[in-house]
């Protein structure tokens, strides 16, 4: 039993068995799913007439303001590709997405992992971004056929490169293991690093997309005896409410993902 | 036992089934250090009543299950179920003259003894253990377990398997 536990954490070898077996526990989640579906059904079929009408004016007036944005982005984009032309950059592709549902935690404490409902089936792969719609939230770690498992960025083993939006000083956000909280590791104790700076996917590790909201710096603290600043920030992603996430299809990086299969997240 | 076997049989693999749900259901994020170890709850009650007839290798399957389910290391719950299930075939004559407090206490000491290896997986395997929250499921547990042990015994009487 001790081999076997320690096969599974040091060697890749039981990967495999555990992919053939998921199928077992797929039938264990869906019964847990039940009663929220239950209270989804609920919520859909016993809502007022007055409501429903209330929450079409929001939604239109929402459609509204983001058609609005979009016209902008629209020739904000251009402009982009045309100056990127300029610079002999690659142009930024569009990424492709799909929605995903959230059907399950993972009932270890310790881990911050979450179950969706989407798997190989639908080309879901390892090390894919996941995102809700304030923030990015994690990355694929498993997938099965229909299910795989989103490790969450606040999980103490993820890390993740960032850049700070403002001027685009790079740094790691570690998971502390409380949803609430990442710290930057090795930021030196004068970089420009202010409370309230928006922290950005910096795309250097290659999973991650550029450009997706990350979190927002809380508290930075600078200890003149110590050689690194200690920055707190916490993530933009509702990591524990969110329902609904998109998966990002990102092309680059499927293609690279299947010539090397590596399992462990992003290490700095 | 004899002469309602298949009905004991069926009854305890719907309490272990009954137990991998509830071990599994999901809670808000706050709340999983507060889930009590039913699976092992339910294992420990079993042993109980049939020291001589229930099997390690069964409740080893039915930890390596939980294994999988949870998605931690194959074997985490495996080791532990069987590390207490040990000490309970050992110990089942003491602890059958226990009073129910008593036998809370009991539990505690045992899903402790029982966390122990799981926490030492999960350090190994990276992540930080938080103090002494490793025994908050020892304590729910020994809080709820007099009273699965009620529903138990009542079921138990109710198919008249012993």
């Amino acid at each position: 039993m001790v081999s076997l536990i320690l096969m599974g954490i040091f060697t890749p070898w039981l990967k495999q068995v555990r992919q053939q077996l998921n199928f077992l526990t797929v039938p264990f989640y869906q019964v847990t799913d039940i009663p929220r579906r239950i209270g989804e059904w609920g919520n859909s079929a016993f809502s007022s007439e007055k409501d429903l009408r209330a929450e079409n004016e929001r939604l239109k007036i929402e459609v509204l303001i983001y058609q609005r944005k979009q016209q902008q982005m629209a020739a904000l984009a251009a402009e982009n590709v045309r100056l990127r032309q300029l610079l002999n950059g690659k142009d930024m592709l569009q990424d492709r997405v799909l929605i995903a549902e959230l059907i399950g935690i993972s009932p270890n404490p310790l881990s911050h992992i979450v179950i969706i409902n989407r798997g190989s089936r639908e080309g879901v792969y390892e090390g894919q971004p996941v995102l809700d719609a304030f923030g990015l939230m994690g990355q694929i770690v498993e997938v099965d056929e229909n299910t795989s498992r989103v490790l969450l960025i606040s999980d103490s083993s993820h890390a993740i490169p960032v850049q700070v939006n403002r001027n685009g000083v790079r740094a790691i956000a570690e998971g502390t293991g409380d949803l609430n909280r990442l710290s930057l590791r090795h930021v030196s104790i004068n970089a420009d690093i202010r409370e309230g700076d928006i922290l950005v996917s910096s795309g250097l590790g290659e999973r991650f997309p550029v450009g997706y909201p990350v979190a927002e710096v809380e508290q930075v603290v600078r200890n003149s005896g110590q050689a690194f600043a200690r920055v707190i920030a916490r993530p933009m992603a509702r990591l524990d409410r969110s329902r609904h996430v998109l998966l990002v299809f990102d092309t680059h990086a499927q293609l690279d993902d299947q010539g090397s299969s590596s399992l462990t997240p992003e290490s700095p | 036992m004899i002469p309602h076997q298949w009905t004991a049989y069926l009854v305890i693999i719907i309490s272990f089934v009954v137990a991998l749900l509830l071990a599994v259901y999901p809670l808000p994020m706050g709340l999983r250090w507060w889930r009590p170890e039913l699976v092992l709850l339910v294992s420990i009650y079993w042993i109980s009543v049939f020291p001589l007839s229930m099997s390690l290798l069964f409740l080893c399957c039915i930890g390596l299950y939980q294994d999988l389910l949870e998605g931690v290391p194959l074997g985490q719950h495996g080791l532990s179920v069987v590390i207490v299930s040990y000490i309970c075939i050992l110990s089942y004559q003491r602890v059958r003259n226990f009073a129910v407090w008593k036998e809370a206490g009991w539990v505690f000491v045992l899903v402790g003894l029982a966390q122990l290896p799981g926490n030492w997986v999960q350090s190994m395997s990276g992540r930080p253990l938080a103090g002494l929250y490793f025994l908050a499921p020892a304590l729910t547990s020994a809080l709820i377990w007099p009273f699965l042990r009620m529903l138990l015994d009542s079921l138990n009487r109710h198919y008249r398997i012993t």
